[in-house]
């Protein structure tokens, strides 16, 4: 438990995670995994696909209490996610998808959220309206919308092409850094990683655990290319590694 | 439009039918039309009328709450289901005339009784239809709402009521039309009054433009209920979704 005066942060300790499968098997899905962010860090997951990554965001959105450990997230939390998919709801306008999940925002901050990420335009539009790129900007929209102390991010840009996803990391960077939360981003994308990231976690294979932390301690703006390289080599050398 | 011309058509094959037939047992639309309105003109039509809607209005309504409430908690919790299913089907399977029997002889001839006969009659074709619609709810979006903290009211309204609107609709479009034919044996049985009585008042005196009489303005009714709350609703609430070009 965190003391009176304790530093905002998240902790998560996951001693095993597993899974029953039909045939009555026990598969463990993490194991002995620990890892820890402050206040207005990004931390990164890295790992094979397949390795639980999912499994572990879900444990932190308090969607999966079914584990062995402990995660202590912010006080007073107010968790925002972007899952995968949009996950909006089909039968409310872009806005109320926006409103019902931040009902006390105020017109201002609607309309310099929806100007902010180029939604402006498509505020009444339904999501089956709406182009996959405006779609997962929406659900980026109504994660910030709820003024989040913890952002969880299931690979919010998989499967869009390549200009859009740089678009978008740029904007998801410009907001992340105006706020002062703690941000955790599930991604296969190395770039991405460096790119948001104040500290990547590489995982192993199943069960997972953390092999290593990589700080990024130089300003994403400011990084040279070399030095994005360097982490991207630590990060591909680890990757082999049996 | 269409509509209107096939109704049209039935009226004139009806016309057609009527000028072969023996009047007696198949009388023309006019005549028809002439015992509808003495009847209407003693006023003994629209108090039928009245009574049998509001008796139709009231076990409806009656089997709709408590079978949607019956199909949502069994189609969240196994338990439930596994415990309520064989009555379910039980009350599914069991003839409509059996229902009504028992309860007459039961409760007693009276409006309870007959309510209470033609709401047990839908109530199980209810549940099954919105326990399927809760197995089929998207348990992303309910994951979703849990993320973003929903109330219980926000969720039920802006999360699960949508999904459940067209099995609503359906049970309702079937229901209304099961209830209305139920509603008119059990006032044919034990019910001093409404249009199930008055048919059988026509069908002891062998008077086919009385029993057409009562009979036609109900459905007529029904297709105007039809026609101008149930469409228009689904209508509404599938307005999200994206028309074929």
């Amino acid at each position: 438990m965190s003391r009176v005066g304790d530093r905002v942060r998240l902790e998560a300790r996951v001693a095993r995670k597993s899974f029953r499968t039909a045939s009555g098997q026990s598969v463990s899905v993490l194991a002995n995994l620990s890892f820890a962010l402050e206040e207005g860090e990004t931390g990164a997951l890295i790992g094979p696909s397949g390795c639980g990554k999912s499994t572990l965001m879900r444990i932190l959105a308090g969607l999966d209490r079914d584990f062995e450990g402990s995660v202590h997230l912010p006080i007073h939390g107010r968790v925002g996610m972007v899952f995968q998919e949009p996950r909006l709801l089909p039968w409310r306008s872009v806005e109320d998808n926006v409103r019902l999940a931040a009902p006390n925002i105020s017109e201002t901050e609607v309309a310099a959220l929806f100007a902010a990420l180029g939604l402006s335009d498509h505020r009444t539009h339904f999501p089956g309206e709406l182009s996959v790129g405006l779609a997962r900007r929406t659900a980026l929209a109504r994660a910030f919308a709820v003024r989040p102390t913890l952002l969880l991010l299931d690979e919010p840009f998989v499967s869009l092409d390549a200009p859009l996803a740089r678009q978008l990391q740029r904007d998801l960077a410009r907001l992340v850094e105006s706020r002062g939360m703690i941000t955790v981003l599930v991604t296969h994308d190395l770039d991405e990683a460096i790119a948001l990231a104040d500290r990547i976690f590489v995982l192993s294979a199943r069960p997972a655990h953390v092999v290593d932390e990589i700080r990024v301690t130089t300003p994403r703006a400011a990084m040279s290319d070399k030095e994005r390289k360097t982490i991207a080599g630590r990060i591909e050398a680890l990757r082999d590694a049996p | 439009m269409t509509r209107l011309i096939s109704l049209v058509a039935l009226f004139a094959l009806w016309q057609i039918a009527a000028h072969f037939a023996n009047p007696r047992l198949l009388p023309a639309p006019m005549a028809v039309l002439a015992a509808m309105r003495s009847e209407a003109a003693s006023g003994a039509l629209f108090q039928a009328l009245g009574v049998t809607l509001a008796r139709v209005a009231a076990a409806f309504l009656l089997a709709m709450a408590v079978g949607s409430a019956i199909g949502y908690a069994m189609g969240r919790n196994a338990l439930i289901d596994r415990a309520a299913d064989t009555w379910v089907i039980v009350l599914l399977n069991l003839p409509a005339l059996v229902i009504i029997v028992l309860a007459y002889i039961w409760v007693g001839l009276n409006e309870a009784a007959a309510i209470g006969a033609v709401a047990l009659n839908k109530l199980p074709v209810t549940v099954v239809t919105i326990r399927e619609g809760v197995r089929a709810l998207d348990t992303r979006l309910d994951e979703m709402a849990h993320v973003f903290s929903f109330s219980p009211l926000k969720r039920l309204a802006h999360v699960v009521a949508p999904q459940l609107a067209p099995y609503f609709a359906a049970a309702t479009r079937a229901g209304l039309s099961l209830v209305w034919k139920i509603v008119l044996v059990v006032e044919l049985m034990g019910r001093p009054n409404g249009v199930g009585f008055e048919i059988n008042t026509a069908f002891q005196l062998f008077d086919v433009p009385l029993l057409l009489a009562y009979a036609l303005p109900f459905t007529a009714i029904m297709l105007v209920i039809e026609t101008f709350a149930v469409q228009p609703f689904e209508r509404h609430v599938s307005r999200w979704r994206p028309r074929a070009a």
